[in-house]
This record gives C-alpha cells, structure tokens and sequence, in this order.
C-alpha cells in the first residue's frame, strides 16, 4: 500500500463515461445504432475512510458506474474516456494483470445479490478459500484461520464455513458476502445495494454493520442504493445521479437539509413519512429518458416542476449551491434570474 | 357494523418441506383471523417469510387452506362447490402480483390479458363492449391514450405502467377486493407514490377494497387504514393504522417501526443487539415466535403461545407483556 498523503483522495474519477454499443435491436424510428452513453462524464473522489452515497433510479448509471470504477464491465458496455486514479495510479489504462494485484487486495466488491453471487454448490469456506488462492499465498491453516476471523468481524459463527449459501438467512448471506470482502483488508469497498434484497430490520442491522466495520478497519466505501433515505444516516458525501449524469452533488446532509436540484427534492418528497402528518404526495411524474434517444437541453426538463422554456436548449453544468453542487440552470449565475421571480411553479406536462 | 366483505377465522396453512418422510411441516400461517370491509385499504405489513404472500394466496384460491375458514359475505368459500361460483369469486377478488416485468406475457399485446379476462369473468358483454371496458379500465388505471396503450407490447412500456396493467386487469373483472401483492416493491421510489395514489383512487371511484401486502411500513401508513402487523405466521397486531404507528403495543412492531430509514428525523443510536434471527417455523412448539428477539420476554412467552387481544379500540396484539399493560419500552406513552 502506497499512501502518499492523508490529505490526498483514495479515489479520484475524473469525467468518466461509459457507453453501450447497440447493435440490431435499435427502435424502428430513427434512433441509430449510436453507441448508448450510460455514464456521462461522472466526477468523484473518495478520501481514505470516507463513505459516498450514489443515488438514483434504476437506468440512471449508477451501477454500470461501479462496474466501471472496479474495471469490470464486459462488452458491449466499454469506457468512452474518463480516468479512475486510484493510489496514484490510473485503473482504466491498467491490464487485466496489473489489475489482478489490487484486486481484493486493495478494493472488493460487494454485489447486490448474494443468493446470486455464491456458489450454491460450494461451501462459503471453499468460496473464501477460492478468492485467498486467487490473489495471495496462505497455507490451509492460515487461509482457514483469516477466513474464522472475517466471519467473526460480521457477526457470523465461523462454524458456517462448512455451511452452504442455502443454509444461510438473507442477512446472513448478505454478510457473508461482505466479509470475503474484508479477506485482505481493502482500502475501498464498493457495494452495489447490498441491502436491496432484505427487509427493513435486517437492513438496518446491515448497514449498521458497515458502519463500524469501517470505522474499525478504515476502509472507504461507495454505497450503490435506489433508496435515498437509507444511507441519509450512514454517508459523508452523496451523489445524485439521473441519466448517466451527476445532478446534484455534496455532503449528505446538506443534500437532504437543501435539495438544489429539483429531482433530489422530488426524490425526497417521494418518500413516505411514519412521522408527521399525513401528506399528499405526488411522486415525479413521467419517467426516465431514454438514452438511445438523447434529449436536447437539460435531462430533467420533462419531469421537471420548476421547468423554464430555457431548460429545453441549454445543458446545464454543476454549479456550486453552498457546499455542494447541483447540474440546473437555477443555480446557473447567468439564468438564475429566471427563478427569483415569485411565480408558482408550473404543474408538468406528462 | 354491517356485514364484512371478507373474513377469515383461524386461516392456517402449512407446507410439508424435507423429504416425504421427514415430517417437517412449515406453518406459513397459523391461525389469522381477518376483516376486510368496503371500501377499505387494509395493510398487511411484516418481513419475508412472515407469511404475508400466503395469506393472499389462500384468499385467491392459489391455495387450500390446512385449516379455518374464508368467508366472502358471508358465505364460506368452501361452500362454492359449482365452476361459476367459483369464477364469479376469482373474479371479484382478484390478485395483482409483485413483479410487471414477468407478470405479463412478452409475446401478447397489453390489451390480450385483459380481453382474456373480460371473456371468462363477463360472458355478457359482446367484442365491442368488451374493447370499450378494456379502455375503460386503461383509463382508470391512469394510462393515457388507452387505445395506443393497449396495442403496445409489455417490453414497450415502463415497469410502472406495467403494473398499472396488471390493475387494470383486476379492475375489468368488477372487483370488490383487490389482493395487491407488494405492488411497488419493484418500482423506482419515484413512481411509487403514483401507484399507491391510484390505489386510493380507485377505492373512492370504483368502491374496491384493497389488501395492500407490504414490507415498506410508510408505504403502509401512507395508503391504509387499517393495519395489520404478521410475523412467522401470526398476526401480532392490529388496529387503525395511526393507532399502531402512534401507539405500537407488540414489541415487533416497534422493532419495525425503529428500522423504518427517516431522512427527517435523527438517526437513533440503540445497542441494535438484533440480528435478524430468523423466526422458526419448521415444527414450531407452543410459545411466542418473536422471544428469541424479544427485548421484554418473560418465562410465560416460552410456554404459552400468545393470542391476539384487544388492548384498545379497534386495536389488538397478541403479546402476553403489552397485554399484562406493563409499557414495552420508553417510546410508549405513560396513558
């Protein structure tokens, strides 16, 4: 492990994207075999130990984001540009043998489905021994004895080594799966909604349990999740993605206090309270673009309640909004003019 | 009161798992007693495995009940031995299932289940007739143009439309009872609301009742008015929905209502001893299910197997603790 300074990011992504080559099966009218951008130029950084939240719908990127961050994306999804620095050195321009080395060493993966992602037809010991021969030289009884210990870091009986994914509980899995992460002690971890597929109370167990993992171990992690409510507690910084980009951008509680970005704000309103007053809620109308079929001006502007006629031609940047960032025109010091007006907002057309 | 749509007494069901010989049973569901009256939205919250997706399918036919009664007004269901009783009840208590994605045959247009529908539930009406109500439906599921909507392939709409048409499919045999399965669970969090709004449209347009089965208790308080809490297989509480939240008696409950992620409120720092353990139904002896994870058991949990008892108006819970009036933790209110 190379650290150079304490102030340097674990992880820096700069303008990274990622685009899907269509072939044949592409809509009748006229939408080309365009290769399909699911991640637009996304810029992140993560420092040593910190914990980033990604948000956003299902097609929104948020997952072919952390495949292409672990270099993992397979054809027809590619990296159209972008750089991933991590440890200094650049992930996207590596070989499969350079990247052998840090894999699982330096970070792991979390997959979102752990009935998916074990073996069924192994033990959960023989999987852990899998990735340990993979990637490093223990004896058996070194193998089995960080193997015991890791499964004790989750909270499981290390008798389950010789148990079978079957015979484990949704949670339990889930966990197990988070500890053949921790084999080498990573400096990043990356969690594609690890906690998708269980219920309220064993997810927040789960998530409880991340927490002072990485307090104790110092791991940084990014956290994938549709659910914007459920890393509220849990994350330093938190990203907001619609559409292959990054709309809003910043420290979660600023994020949850002042959404900037209308879509943020719909997305938190979206959520029923079990506090409070009962509330009429409306959701977002519409639903996500289509990327085969790129829209002009801001993405957002179909579903969008605060929509200016301005919104359909101009492509809104990130601008800064306090301590974080969000991509709107409304923020934007050159057509911000726009909103200060005390018009209500105007309902949306489907 | 008048006469309740539906009601089960003692619905049990188990399922024989291991080998022929093991002698394992699993009890889904044991002993649910339930009302659904008109025009109401009931919620049936709990985690997976508690038995909330079999108590729907025993009130669809999917199932045979091991033991205990349906009654559908009145009258048990059992009792509907003719093939058009039998119809007449699939069609006025239909089911709609979690998932749009494989709930609709790929290889048909939209409009041929529900068509199919129509032609065994309303033998009345003619081609004609039956294309209006199909639009109809459409329309009051909150698809628009319904014509254009209906000549589309499932894989040319999105997952929430999907499910609206798996609503409008229930709707166009003239419900009384929709058993909505986890209708949103696989939907992006900002169609959500959309669905659950039209539930509730539904109720006051076209008076059906709705069993809302749900993992997402806000999902719950947002749509229900009464609610039913199930874990492995009991029913542990039950009540109008703003009574439970405000005033949870059953210790799971509140363990529920303290998992439930609120970006409005600060997070609450607990010891979170709880590991989820899973319930054991596989052979269940007497005694409480929920002791193991029970911050309040007494030695009476591990004998007795707790009924559910009214501790208030309209609201029950089947815990020897709550019942005993002892307040479970401090979040009760000292009334």
């Amino acid at each position: 492990m190379s650290t150079v300074d304490s102030n340097a990011p674990l992880l820096r992504v700069e303008d990274l994207s990622v685009e899907y080559l269509t072939g044949r099966s592409v809509p009748a009218d006229g939408a080309g075999s365009a290769p399909v951008r699911a991640v637009d130029e996304v810029s992140l950084s993560v420092a040593p130990g910190e914990f980033v939240g990604v948000v956003g719908e299902s097609g929104c990127g948020k997952s072919t984001l952390l495949f292409a961050i672990a270099r993992l994306l397979s054809p027809p999804a590619a990296i159209a540009g972008g750089a991933v620095h991590f440890h200094g050195q650049n992930l996207v321009t590596m070989t499969e043998k350079q990247l052998n080395v840090l894999r699982w060493r330096d970070y792991s993966v979390v997959m979102q489905s752990a009935m998916n992602a074990l073996n069924p037809v192994t033990t959960i010991g023989a999987q852990f021994a899998d990735a340990i021969a993979a990637h490093a030289r223990y004896s058996a009884a070194q193998t089995r004895a960080r193997g015991v210990e890791v499964l004790e870091l989750v909270g499981i009986d290390p008798i389950h080594l010789h148990s079978y994914p079957h015979q484990l509980s949704g949670g339990m899995r889930q966990r197990a799966m988070i500890a053949m992460a921790l084999l080498f002690t990573p400096d990043l971890v990356i969690m594609d909604e690890p906690t998708s597929a269980l219920d309220v109370v064993a997810q927040r167990s789960l998530m409880v349990q991340i927490k002072e993992l990485q307090r104790r171990l110092g791991f940084a992690v990014i956290f994938v999740t549709h659910d914007m409510s459920l890393v509220s507690h849990f994350s330093d910084q938190l990203l907001v993605m619609y559409a292959g980009r990054v709309v809003e951008a910043g420290p979660t509680r600023a994020v949850f206090d002042t959404p900037a970005h209308p879509y943020s704000r719909g997305l938190l309103d979206a959520f029923p309270s079990i506090r409070g007053p009962r509330v009429p809620l409306t959701g977002i109308p519409g639903a996500p673009p289509d990327l085969r079929r790129p829209l002009a001006g801001c993405r957002f502007s179909p579903r969008c309640p605060q929509v200016k006629g301005r919104c359909h031609d101009h492509e809104p940047e990130l601008y800064p909004v306090g301590p974080a960032q969000a991509r709107c025109l409304m923020h934007a010091p050159a057509h911000a003019d726009a909103w200060a007006t005390p018009e209500p907002a105007g309902t949306v057309a489907p | 009161m008048t006469e309740p749509l539906l009601e089960t007494r003692a619905l049990t069901k188990h399922f024989k798992v291991g080998g022929t010989f093991s002698g394992k049973m699993l009890h889904a569901v044991d002993g649910a007693d339930l009302v659904l009256g008109r025009r109401e939205i009931v919620a049936l919250v709990g985690e997976s495995g508690s038995g909330k997706s079999t108590i729907a399918r025993l009130l669809a036919g999917v199932y045979r009940p091991t033991s205990g009664e349906i009654r559908y007004q009145g009258r048990p269901v059992t009792a509907m031995r003719s093939r058009r009783e039998r119809l007449a009840y699939r069609g006025e208590v239909p089911m709609v299932f979690q998932d749009p994605f494989s709930s609709l045959n790929p290889a048909y247009r939209v409009s041929h289940g529900i068509l199919r529908g129509l032609k065994l539930h309303r033998r009345d009406l003619d081609a004609t007739s039956r294309r209006a109500e199909t639009e109809r439906v459409v329309e009051a599921v909150g698809l628009t143009p319904a014509g254009e909507i209906l000549d589309r392939y499932p894989h040319e709409l999105s997952g929430g439309q999907r499910q609206r048409i798996g609503f409008a499919q229930a709707l166009a045999y003239r419900p009384t009872l929709i058993l909505a399965d986890e209708p949103v669970s696989m939907l992006d969090v900002s169609i959500r609301i959309g669905l659950l709004n039209m539930m509730a449209a539904l109720r006051t347009d076209e008076g059906v009742s709705f069993l809302y089965i749900t993992h997402d208790i806000a999902s719950a308080r947002y749509v229900s008015d009464r609610l039913l809490v199930m874990y492995a297989g009991h029913i542990v509480e039950s009540g109008r929905t703003e009574d439970v939240l405000a005033r949870p008696k059953h210790p799971y409950t509140q363990l529920l209502l303290s998992a439930v992620p609120d970006p409005r409120a600060p997070l609450v720092v607990d010891a979170d001893s709880d590991r989820g353990e899973p319930p054991r139904v596989i052979n269940p002896t007497p005694g409480c299910r929920f002791r193991w994870r029970c911050p309040v058991a007494v030695d009476e949990c591990a004998t007795i197997t707790p009924l559910l008892r009214p501790l208030g108006p309209e609201h029950a819970a089947a815990c020897h603790v709550a019942a005993a009036d002892v307040p479970t933790t401090a979040r009760e209110d000292a009334t």
